[in-house]
């Protein structure tokens, strides 16, 4: 495990992708492949299932650190991190070996077949034999979420580079359901890719956002505009009678969204859409509001009701492959065509429904397009070059976003919580009020949108304006006013208010705001 | 009568009449070091080490000071008090107060290692001690200065290879002089920012040996200059101040660098571990080491730590001070930037 503590380590030090990516080529050009294996299954989300509870771990830690448990647990948010804490606690480690990572996982993988207390005596065991540094990775092996700055376009280029292939095939053998158990590392990375897994999805084209208008973008015949839909980004895949639908995150939801299987009926095998997933009002042939396809989000089974009053379709706006062909390098315009010869005669029962591209004579056309997004519920527009290739991860100039401005409103800050991680000692997480009569009606969180400085000066004045303390959460005087951004506001019986917010966050500190001027809920209420 | 009582003012002995390290303007003023946050303006009279004083001065101008040596016994009113070393600075004291046969220790800041340039710290006996808990956690523990010296050494020698510079940011008083101590001058240039050349003239004109150091002025030639150490407040780095050393490499040393949190969120390059309070081995130590029947913990973690010291069986209750702020004031570290 030292190779890839000072894996981490170097990582850890550096805030420069290039000295990153070096670390990473290194590591990659000289450990075993199945701790390189392993490696790259950690920094792209995929971890050995949890073989002890977090519980036990603070238990034997606060045991074997020799301090009560409570102790332990009033470090741990001054610390921000479970894994990190229990590594501080221990005492100095007794004896050094250096076994490999794929050592120690098979150590924890083999824990779930054992009784507790043999699984208590390994990770003591353990914890005694590894330095501080591979202690708390040990422990990250067990608590999971390696979120250490690398990110899968990082380790795509640094693994491009210590193999010699280009980066978008390693993006591609990186996409899929394997994992360390069901491959090897010369299966994923370096062997022909013939034998390709069936439901393997393409990388994402992601877009970027769009800050000011288009006009700089040129001329407006070489672009094609269309909304952007309030769902989720999906892929369908389409191979040998069988069906895929994978997330932007590169999670499977075929099964929480069976309806999509019926698109077999109507387009042929050998094809991959890319699309938004969006619960359709088939009576009106229109999308229903995001926060009705939030109820199907979140269920791995679908009951028969939920799935009769709130069927989903693809709405798909791109074709990465037809006939079994890649066709991701081909421009815009042309899988375009494919696209829509496709759709022509799709009867309106299909899942399946086109997102049709905009017509417009110029930028300013445009403009006044975008302004009605909300009526169509889209949250602004997609413009794509038409010459452009479908491209991997997030590329600057051929696709961007142009959203809608948010909706914005004036609230006041009434209780603050400290964050985890790198914010931990700082207050980051706030719950914000609206008026309602004379009374402060709490309706939404928000923890996003300051610079750290606003961060750092408002932690200051929480410390000293605490009127409360419930656990972690602090209520403060009504005192500060914050213009919170967001996406929609929907009825939610769930909420105290019975609103609730899309995507909020702090958008700016109104210092020049008594509380008084803040807004009301029937302000709120009005934008719905 | 109670040896001590703790007022909005500060720590107050009504046997003597006088205060340690008060917060408000009193008539006499007994100060354990030179932070800013211990040693305030506006005090009538001030009494501390002579070590502690040429720095006081430096920073509050024209007071009136009168000095003491370490283990000189004094009388103040009813009150017999002499001041001990504390190793947090050059000059930092623990100041024993006596009266009628009950002692009470104020420890000040401290540290228990021998850094090899503050007066290493030396326990107390006593009845009650008032201690600082900045650190006061079980995840604080330091590595030897030896350790940390061979990091900070191994990552300048790294740097000027590369034809670096570093940028290491660290508290004008103490900790600047401190981290001079330990680098190895074989390596390079060390270059200091004007508030900690200045608190090193003083420190060096009252005996201290520093290696030889080059300030960065206006017309420093950056060019011409070897891959340097630049030592300077952490509020200059990423200022306009830090640019001019081109692609340097940034470090921040400071016990809060022991966890990774706040470490990433200073962005720096590297941050080293070194700090001038007792980590939670050391604040045990000491507690043991004086004997103490009843423990007042003040300043930093002083819920959890009394907890704690009242599970082992001790007295121990909380003291509220206005030296820094409450337990989770972690950030706004309670060092002080000149």
């Amino acid at each position: 495990m030292k190779s890839f503590a000072a894996l981490f380590t170097a990582i850890d030090q550096t805030t420069k992708t290039t000295a990153k990516t070096a670390a990473l080529v290194n590591y990659f050009t000289s450990a075993s492949d199945s701790d390189k294996l392993w490696c790259i299954a950690l920094f792209t989300g995929r971890r050995p299932r949890r073989a002890v509870t977090t519980t036990q771990l603070r238990e034997w830690a606060a045991e074997r650190a020799g301090i009560p448990l409570w102790l332990l647990e009033d470090a741990y948010p001054v610390v921000g991190d479970l894994a990190e804490t229990i590594a501080l606690v221990l005492p100095p480690v007794t004896g050094s070996t250096d076994r490999g990572l794929t050592h120690w996982i098979n150590a924890l993988r083999a824990l779930s077949k054992v009784e507790v207390e043999e699984r208590k005596a390994a990770i003591l065991s353990a914890w005694d034999e590894l330095d501080a540094t591979q202690r708390f990775l040990f422990n990250k092996l067990i608590t999971g979420g390696f979120r250490i700055g690398v990110s899968q376009k990082l380790i795509t280029r640094a693994l491009a580079r210590a193999t010699g292939q280009d980066e978008p095939s390693v993006a591609l053998r990186l996409m899929g359901q394997w994992t360390p158990g069901n491959t090897t590392y010369h299966a994923l990375i370096e062997a022909e890719d013939a034998q390709a897994d069936g439901s393997r999805p393409y990388p994402f084209y992601l877009a970027y956002q769009l800050d000011f208008g288009p006009e700089n973008l040129g001329s407006p015949e070489a672009w094609q505009a269309e909304w952007k839909w309030d769902g989720i980004r999906g892929q369908l895949i389409l191979r040998s009678g069988d069906h895929h639908v994978w997330s932007r995150g590169e999670e499977l939801m075929t099964d929480r969204f069976p309806e999509l299987a019926r698109a077999l009926d109507h387009l042929p095998g050998g094809s991959v859409l890319d699309g938004e997933i969006l619960c359709w009002n088939y009576a009106d042939d229109a999308p229903m509001p995001f926060n009705i396809l939030q109820k199907r989000i979140g269920r791995k089974v679908v009951p028969k009701k939920l799935l009769t009053e709130t069927p989903v379709i693809l709405r798909a706006y791109d074709l990465l492959e037809w006939g079994g062909e890649d066709i991701r390098h081909r421009p815009l315009k042309d899988r375009r065509r494919l696209l829509e010869t496709a759709f022509e005669a799709l009867p309106s029962e299909a899942p399946l429904r086109l997102s049709e591209a905009l017509p417009f004579q110029d930028w300013s056309d445009l403009a006044t397009i975008r302004a009605t997004a909300r009526e169509r519920h889209a949250e602004g527009l997609m413009l794509k070059r038409l010459d452009s290739p479908y491209l991997s991860g997030r590329k600057k100039g051929d696709w961007w976003k142009w959203k809608l401005d948010p909706l914005v409103i004036d609230a006041v800050m009434i209780y603050a919580q400290s964050g985890s991680g790198r914010r931990a000692n700082l207050f980051t997480d706030f719950t914000f009020a609206l008026w309602n009569g004379n009374d402060l009606v709490p309706f939404t969180k928000a923890y996003s949108g300051l610079t750290d400085a606003e961060f750092r000066k408002i932690t200051a004045w929480v410390r000293k304006n605490t009127l409360q303390k419930f656990g972690p959460v602090r209520q403060v005087t009504p005192e500060h006013v914050f213009e919170i951004a967001f996406e929609g506001v929907h009825e939610s019986p769930r909420h105290k208010s019975g609103l609730a917010l899309r995507f909020p966050r702090m958008s700016r500190w109104r210092r020049d705001k008594p509380i008084q001027e803040a807004n009301t809920l029937d302000d709120l209420r009005a934008m719905m | 009568m109670d040896v001590l009582r703790f007022t909005d003012r500060g720590i107050y002995c009504p046997a003597g009449d006088f205060y340690v390290d008060p917060w408000r303007r009193v008539d006499r003023a007994l100060i354990t070091h030179g932070h800013a946050d211990h040693a305030r303006w506006g005090m009538q009279r001030y009494l501390a080490t002579h070590t502690a004083g040429p720095v006081m001065r430096h920073r509050l101008g024209d007071i009136t000071l009168e000095g003491i040596a370490y283990g000189e016994v004094r009388r103040i009113g009813d009150a017999q008090v002499s001041f001990h070393p504390a190793g947090h600075v050059p000059g930092s004291a623990q100041i024993r107060i006596d009266v009628g046969g009950r002692v009470a220790v104020v420890t000040g800041d401290y540290k228990l290692e021998n850094d090899g340039f503050s007066e290493p710290f030396e326990p107390v006996t006593c009845h009650e001690i008032v201690t600082e808990c900045t650190f006061g956690l079980p995840v604080f523990k330091w590595a030897p200065q030896a350790v940390v010296a061979a990091q900070i050494n191994d990552w300048w020698a790294e740097a000027a290879a590369q034809g670096r510079h570093c940028l290491l940011g660290a508290y004008s008083l103490g900790k600047a002089q401190r981290l001079l101590s330990m680098l190895d001058p074989d390596i390079g240039p060390i270059l200091t920012h004007t508030a900690v050349e200045n608190t090193n003239a003083v420190l060096r004109g009252q005996g201290l040996t520093l290696p030889d150091t080059i300030q960065v002025t206006a017309d420093l030639d950056v060019k011409s200059l070897a891959p340097a150490m630049i030592i300077a407040p952490p509020s200059a780095l990423g200022a306009a101040w830090g640019k001019r050393f081109g692609p340097a490499t940034t470090g921040f040393a400071s016990g809060w660098m022991q966890l990774r949190g706040i470490r990433r969120r200073r962005a720096m390059d590297r941050g080293f571990v070194v700090s001038d309070h007792a980590d939670w081995p050391g604040l045990n130590e000491a507690i043991k080491m004086s004997g103490a029947e009843k423990i007042y913990a003040t300043h930093g973690y002083t819920d959890i730590f009394a907890r704690w010291l009242r599970s082992e069986g001790f007295d121990a209750e909380v003291v509220p001070t206005e030296f820094g702020g409450d337990e989770d004031e972690a950030e706004t570290a309670p060092e002080v930037v000149s």
